[in-house]
């Protein structure tokens, strides 16, 4: 059961033949005898979980179950829960308890989802290893010694050890597809207003989306389905969505008649030789179940990362300047005026990498400078849109390496932040255009899994669902669990 | 050589929306501090921004009343700075595309009406209230305030003295209490006031110019612009050069002192607001508001001339208020034979009274149709208009109708020959020496023989009958 999907779960408790309460001990057990290895969680609240599900198993005897229901599923610790600490995995929040939850907590609440805990991260979300944490790295699976990727990296590495069968995370940049990638798990970035953002602890408001990490195509479809729709709490959320049968999505078993696109930006020299030919396999796969794989050009993907490291940092540099130590979070001890506190109480809160984005945002837009950076990136953006509408035309749906590389060794990057963020090549101009995205496991190279990403137009998940489905019915590549954590059969 | 005297004007003006500007919380005046907050104005984590469409609808309104144009796409961008008593450490305002642009204020000078352009009205979030005095080396901070909406109202540079700016001020004043659209009361903080001041000599180019920041009185307003100008042409006339700064006007000592020069001046870093997406508006719905648009005070006060034949003082002062002028359409529709009557007795009378009493028209004891009442009486000559001065006093005091007043205090005009007669024959015999000498040719006396004769009846005998009947009796 460790290792079953959520689908699985459900079906056992809807036929009675496991309890709510079961399935969170058997995680729990699991994330008492793992977790040590992996930092996989920053939070755990066993008593609380057992609640949940005893409560769930309640409401499953007086009334019809509800979509998640028993199901559990850890988020992120960037998402603000009444219960236990929200920390982003930031000293400067230390502490700090929130006192609502984000509108997807409510939602997974209401669909009756145990949540299980809060997940290892990089330092507001600002990472693409999850070294960045206040809690130290969080370690993948496959290899103990590799990273997990990042920032959603705790529950990248939580779901592909069976901590957990799912959980929640966010992107903004590729958090969510490229350690999904590199963890060998599924994860989806849903449309830029599909789920709402409201109570999610924001890094660049303009990218940030939250979305599922699971072990299958299917459990991704059910996650979103409960999380998604409008908020009148969030200007952004997108109150005419097109709806999306989102479990019927995932019946596809072949892809007759699916155009699909191969950027060649995306195909280039660079890229890890190994990951590059599981990749090309995918496509031929895809060719076999009836696909037509058409060659497509995206022309400004090359300017998508210097645009990105412009808008995100810029946003974020506004975003976090609320942490300024007057009404919550760290505070350093005895400030001796105004100008001390604040800048002493942010300089111990922040680490290294948050203050670095923070610098370049305020930088990007200081006087004088506005124009030449921030400016001339969101020109690039519009680009960027452009270049997918036009792809578009051609083709139903795209497919690129979510990342040009598996998963590297811990402390290899951390000295060089210029060649961490091109880690996120593949994934940032997805985010930049608002698309939906979802990486899925599609091989291994050198040992670690590698990712194959799709790419859809706006509101077009169901597009991604069914191709993604079809792969994974054809393929067994999902199926695959990392040894030493009891999935070996 | 003469000095030219050049001033824009910023007005931060409360709009009077029931919620703050980006959440649901209570914009209610002297609560308890910080009990009128939420995790959306206190700037916790994960927490966004919804638009109050009531201070949109508001803001659209006060650009129609000045003739403006409304952008019916505007953007909201940060202002990004920090301080305590702003939770978020930015500011969401409008900056690179406001709501309302252009406009103009008409002022009264010695010289006819003299127009004054708005540059732009832009929607933005008030910060909260830090206190530091009377603490010991700490500071409070209060945020009922922070989110409360703002509208800033920019003037083109177009006053030349403190006088006119005082006049666009209080012109602009009164067209916001008409429209009810803040509550502007200066005391509150909920009308305040930035001024640009520079000096020039005459067809020169702009001076370098200083800002006066937050003043909310009109009297602090006019004299801190008027010490600025002395300051300043002093500073040239003495060779020196006027430094781009802010100022702060100090109400006690009366002078104003450098708060922080152009080289201290915070870079905003301005941008986009992401949370909240383009505020788009339709024409129709700019229409409908324009529609809803009461009359406004200028062209209040050209209608109460023309069609009442008030004097420009009297339509000027009927014209204040909202409120005010409409208790006069009021007065007049109970009392249509004669509007002049009914200014007379609203703005001298009545209004003495509640302002010696310290109260607003609102609060009035005597309603407008009591008031008709009273004005009645005088037009059917059953009261004088003197006693009907003492009957509005009762009134106030009493809260009762006039007729009610005067027939409980037997107050009715004496119009009856026989008995007005009869008290001027006791007049007579009572001075003879006055009757012979009117008779001799002292006409004079004329004025000590009413007077007696209105004090014999207790003011209640008919003014006009106790002239003509003491001519005639005084022939002999």
């Amino acid at each position: 059961m460790p290792f079953s999907s959520l689908s699985e779960i459900k079906a056992r408790l809807d036929a009675g033949e496991t309890t709510a309460v079961e399935v969170a001990k058997l995680y729990l057990d699991r994330i008492a005898a793992h977790n040590e290895s992996l930092n996989a969680f920053v939070h755990i609240d066993p008593a609380h979980v057992l609640a949940q599900a005893e409560a769930s198993d309640k409401y499953r005897s007086e009334h019809d179950a509800r979509p998640l229901e028993g199901l559990p599923i850890a988020v992120k610790d960037i998402f603000c829960t009444q219960d236990g600490p929200t920390r982003c995995c930031s000293k400067i929040l230390t502490d700090f308890h929130a006192p609502y939850d984000a509108q997807v907590i409510t939602r997974l609440k209401e669909a009756g989802a145990v949540l299980v805990g809060k997940t290892n991260m990089d330092e507001f979300a600002m990472g693409s290893s999850n070294e960045t944490s206040a809690f130290g790295p969080c370690r993948n699976p496959w290899n103990t010694d590799a990273i997990p990727g990042g920032s959603s990296g705790g529950s990248a590495a939580a779901v592909a050890a069976a901590l957990t069968p799912a959980a929640l995370g966010t992107d903004t940049g590729g958090s969510i597809r490229q350690p999904a990638s590199l963890t060998g798990i599924t994860g989806l970035k849903p449309t830029y207003g599909r789920v709402s953002r409201r109570g999610i602890i924001a890094f660049a408001s303009s990218l940030d989306q939250a979305g599922p990490m699971t072990r299958t195509v299917k459990d991704t479809a059910m996650i979103t389905a409960a999380i998604s729709g409008h908020d009148s709490g969030d200007a952004t959320s997108v109150d005419n969505a097109s709806a999306v049968d989102w479990l019927g999505a995932c019946d596809a078993t072949d892809m007759k008649g699916l155009k699909i696109g191969r950027p060649k930006e995306y195909f280039v020299e660079g890229m890890d030789s190994e990951v590059r030919a599981s990749v090309e396999a995918a496509l031929e796969k895809c060719k076999e179940l009836g696909a037509e794989i058409i060659d497509i050009s995206l022309p400004h993907t090359e300017y998508a990362v210097a645009a990105y490291y412009v808008i995100a940092p810029s946003e974020a540099s506004a975003n976090l300047s609320r942490y300024d130590s007057v009404r919550y979070g760290h505070r350093c001890e005895d400030p001796k005026d105004l100008l001390d506190m604040y800048t002493r109480s942010r300089d111990e809160g922040f680490g290294t990498e948050v203050k670095r984005r923070i610098l370049t945002g305020a930088f990007a837009l200081s006087s004088g400078y506005y124009d030449a950076y921030y400016l001339k990136a969101q020109q690039v953006r519009t680009l960027i849109q452009q270049d997918f509408i036009k792809a578009f035309e051609k083709v139903d749906i795209i497919a690129t390496p979510t990342s040009p590389v598996t998963a590297f060794k811990l402390g290899e990057k951390t000295d060089d932040p210029l060649t961490m963020y091109l880690s996120d090549i593949y994934t940032i101009a997805v985010n930049l255009a608002g698309l939906p995205g979802l990486s899925q496991p599609c091989g291994f190279a050198n040992d670690m899994p590698v990712g194959l990403q799709w790419i859809a137009p706006a509101w077009r998940e169901d597009t991604i669902l069914s191709a993604a489905s079809a792969y994974e019915s054809a393929t067994e590549w999902a199926t695959r669990v990392p040894a030493g954590f009891g999935g070996e059969s | 050589m003469s000095w030219e005297v050049v001033i824009g004007l910023e007005v931060h003006c409360q709009i009077n929306t029931k919620t703050k500007a980006f959440c649901g919380c209570s914009t209610a005046f002297g609560a308890e501090p910080n009990t009128q907050t939420c995790p959306v104005c206190l700037g916790m984590p994960g927490q966004l921004p919804v638009l109050n469409m009531v201070a949109v609808d508001k803001s659209i309104l006060t650009g129609l009343a000045i003739g403006a144009k409304i952008n019916l796409e505007s953007k909201f961008d940060r202002k990004n700075y920090f301080y305590p008593d702003l939770p978020k450490g930015y500011q969401i305002s409008q900056f690179a595309v406001p709501i309302v642009e252009g406009g103009y204020i008409d002022i009264p000078t010695k010289d006819g009406e003299k127009r004054l352009g708005v540059t732009r009205i832009h929607m933005e979030e008030d910060a909260g209230k830090s206190m530091h005095e009377g603490l010991d080396a700490v500071s409070h901070i209060d945020l009922n305030r922070s989110g409360v909406p703002l509208m800033e109202i920019v003037s083109e540079p177009d006053m030349r003295s403190a006088d006119e700016a005082i006049s666009y001020l209080k012109q602009l004043h009164q067209v916001i209490r008409f429209l009810e659209v803040s509550d502007a009361d200066m005391e509150k903080g909920q009308f305040r006031c930035d001024a640009n001041v520079s000096v020039r000599h005459p067809g020169e180019p702009f001076g370098t110019r200083t800002e006066l920041k937050n003043m909310n009185s009109f009297r602090f307003i006019k004299q801190a612009i008027e010490y600025e100008v002395l300051r300043q042409i002093e500073v040239i006339e003495d060779g020196g050069k006027v430094v781009q700064e802010s100022r702060l006007w100090d109400s006690v000592k009366n002078e104003s002192r450098s708060m922080r020069s152009k080289e201290e001046a915070h870079d905003y870093r301005y941008f986009p607001e992401p949370d909240l997406p383009p505020l788009r508006v339709s024409q129709e719905e700019v229409d409908a508001i324009k529609a809803g648009m009461p009359e406004l005070p200028g062209e209040l006060r050209k209608r109460f001339e023309i069609e009442f034949g008030l004097s420009p003082y009297d339509a000027d002062v009927l014209s204040q208020t909202r409120l005010l002028s409409g208790w006069y359409e009021s007065l007049v529709a109970a009392h249509p034979a004669d509007p002049k009557r009914c200014a007379n007795w609203l703005a001298n009378e009545l209004l003495g009274r509640l302002k010696e009493a310290n109260l607003d028209i609102a609060d009035s004891p005597v309603s407008a149709v009591a008031l008709a009442g009273l004005l009645d009486r005088i037009a059917d000559n059953t009261i004088s208009g003197k006693i009907a001065k003492d009957v509005l006093d009762f009134m106030m005091s009493s809260g009762k109708d006039a007729d009610a007043i005067i027939e409980e205090k037997g107050l009715k005009q004496v119009t009856d020959t026989g008995a007005i007669d009869a008290i001027i024959k006791e007049v007579m015999d009572a001075n003879p020496e006055q009757v012979e000498g009117y008779r001799g040719g002292k006409d004079k006396l004329m004025g000590f023989f009413v007077g007696q004769v209105m004090k014999a009846s207790k003011g209640q005998a008919n003014p006009g009958m106790v002239n003509q009947r003491l001519k005639e009796l005084l022939k002999g």
